[in-house]
């Protein structure tokens, strides 16, 4: 691979990784920390592919008198890295493919996240009614605290639809802590009126009330709460697809 | 003047492609022009837009769309870590001169094994950024087994992947200790082992151009283009190894294992491989391995930092294969015997 290959290779990695941290496309893959030193990185990859572009232009074929096999234009025998060819295919499938964000797949390959059982009481739900909570959220209070700061509340949860071991549709939302390679579900259990017609991987809010209903969840044997639903309507994806 | 010399590269480029017979530009020696990388790139891309619509259509499956997603995901992730971790360690390759490295460690080499270990805890960062740095101090002519040392041990000890332990296991704070205490252990241990029987000639870096001749600026970008090339193509490998072992290997596998004490150790061993999760954030996912006991959670964080899919392609590209055929196997080894140890000590 010539260096002036190289640099064109690393402009459009670097265009990329911009151009999915500018836009909302990277929250599909990381967190939205991870936003500034994206930025940093696509920029710095950017600059080496310019400066690269400027060296080969500027000096083409100035042969390093140490090395000898330094190719001016990658013909003959190459020292250069073949391997950087790779490099092109993040590049498309952040260009061209731009995959979507984990859904009801990931979700129903593994098991739901253990909700955390919180260190002290758990505060009173946010005002409101309904009251808008997390499905994490949501099943820590059901499980460890019998649904107590729930009863009496209209609750209000966002998630998509996954087929639970049985059919019956679960609500579900994959939990990130880096990137999509460790995301793991959340799912919860939906009795009353669950979204029957809604098909796999639809986003849909529902509303309802705290079920006493549990369950195990087949793959790796952790508690899934239940949600009764009272309501629901289909939504568009939120911007910020995971938990 | 330069003007010049431009206007006579671009003359050299374009026609080249289309007519076989060499226009020979006055500066540059005759040579048979044959279609070069750069054609073949544009070729390539031009190919790949055109078949835009079907290539598209091709991850249109949900397996292989979530292939793609953790794929790009992976990548993603790590772009950050390989990027500092390629201009740092273009840095020591360019501006630090080598005698620093001699001062800065100390002159034995067994004791400076254990100073580059500890040098670690300074790099908030991941494994893939640790490669490249590795690689470059080793050029600076630091004793191969302090870099194997700091190579270890920084991407497990750094107070950021301790901090996000501590958050993902509440209730276990000696899960903190154990890990930055066993992964720093191994570290240690793998550079003393490197001392005794460990051969230079197993590491072949890969042939740099020659950074002496040009001007600093000069040297620090083409180390800098050199490297992301290099390690940001074996990343790639590594993402789609672990992409592939994501969404085939079901997670139910693991159930059946976890009851059993050294099979469940071995398993978590092995799937820390497999999964290539980033140090930062496999605290997470081994709290989440519940099912599991904690010494064999902690045998999977301390593998995981130092042998998995993504490093060792990493490693082979850096440090050349007949290296890696030894220090993977003997690294994993390692690291399981001391996690699982102190895990019986500590947890």
């Amino acid at each position: 691979m010539s260096r002036l290959t190289q640099a064109v290779v690393l402009l459009l990695f670097g265009g990329a990784v911009l151009r999915a941290s500018l836009t909302d496309l990277y929250l599909r893959y990381v967190k939205e920390g991870l936003r500034p030193f994206l930025i940093g990185a696509g920029l710095l990859l950017v600059a080496t592919g310019l400066m690269t572009l400027w060296h080969s232009l500027r000096a083409p074929g100035t042969p390093s008198p140490a090395a000898g096999t330094e190719p001016d234009d990658g013909h003959g025998h190459s020292h250069e890295p073949r391997v950087g060819w790779l490099l092109i295919l993040p590049v498309l499938g952040l260009l061209l493919v731009a995959p979507p964000a984990l859904g009801s797949f990931a979700a129903g390959k593994s098991g739901s996240v253990a909700a955390p059982a919180a260190e002290s009481d758990y505060p009173p739900l946010p005002a409101g009614d309904p009251a808008s909570l997390s499905l994490l959220d949501y099943a820590s209070r059901a499980l460890f605290d019998d649904g107590r700061s729930l009863t009496g509340r209209t609750l209000r949860m966002t998630g998509f639809i996954t087929p639970g071991a049985d059919g019956s549709p679960m609500l579900a939302r994959i939990v990130l802590t880096c990137c999509a390679a460790d995301g793991r579900p959340i799912k919860v259990g939906l009795t009353g009126r669950p979204p029957l017609e809604a098909a796999a991987n639809t986003w849909v809010e529902v509303t309802g009330v705290y079920s006493t209903e549990r369950a195990k969840d087949p793959v790796n044997d952790v508690d899934v709460a239940y949600f009764e639903v009272r309501n629901w309507q289909e939504i568009a994806q939120p911007k910020q697809p995971y938990a | 003047m330069t003007a010049n010399r431009l206007d006579a590269e671009e003359i050299d480029w374009t026609p080249a492609a289309v007519g076989p017979p060499p226009p020979a530009p006055p500066p540059a020696p005759a040579r048979p022009r044959r279609i070069g990388s750069l054609e073949i790139l544009a070729a390539a891309l031009v190919l790949l837009v055109v078949f835009r619509g079907p290539l598209a259509g091709l991850v249109a499956g949900e397996r292989l769309q979530t292939w793609t997603t953790v794929f790009v995901s992976v990548l993603v992730q790590a772009v950050p870590f390989l990027v500092f971790g390629v201009v740092l360690s273009a840095v020591i390759a360019v501006f630090v001169p080598r005698s620093f490295w001699a001062r800065a460690l100390p002159r034995h080499p067994a004791l400076a094994v254990p100073a580059a270990g500890l040098a670690g805890v300074v790099l908030p960062g991941c494994e893939c950024g640790s490669v490249p740095i590795a690689g470059s101090l080793i050029r600076r002519g630091v004793t191969p087994a302090a870099a194997l040392a700091f190579l270890l041990a920084a991407p497990a000890i750094n107070p950021i992947v301790l901090t996000a332990t501590a958050v993902a296991f509440p209730g276990n704070p000696e899960m903190v200790v154990a890990r930055g205490g066993a992964s720093l252990v191994v570290a240690v241990a793998m550079g003393w082992l490197w001392l005794r029987i460990g051969r230079t000639d197993w590491i072949r870096l890969p042939h740099r151009p020659d950074l002496d001749g040009e001007s600093k600026a000069q040297a620090f970008w083409a180390a800098c283009r050199h490297d992301v090339m290099h390690a940001g193509g074996y990343l790639v490998l590594g993402a789609a190894a672990a992409a592939t072992i994501n969404v085939v290997v079901p997670a139910s596998w693991l159930q059946s294992v976890a009851d059993n004490h050294v099979l469940s150790i071995l398993a978590l061993a092995t799937l820390a491989v497999l999964l290539s999760i980033c140090s930062e954030a496999d605290a997470f996912v081994a709290a989440s391995l519940s099912q599991f006991s904690l010494t064999s959670r902690l045998v999977f964080l301390v593998v995981g930092p130092m042998v998995d899919l993504k490093l060792i392609a990493m490693q082979a590209g850096t440090f050349g294969r007949r290296f890696v055929v030894r220090f993977a196997p003997t690294t994993f080894a390692a690291a399981i015997l001391v996690g699982a140890g102190v895990g019986a000590v500590l947890l």
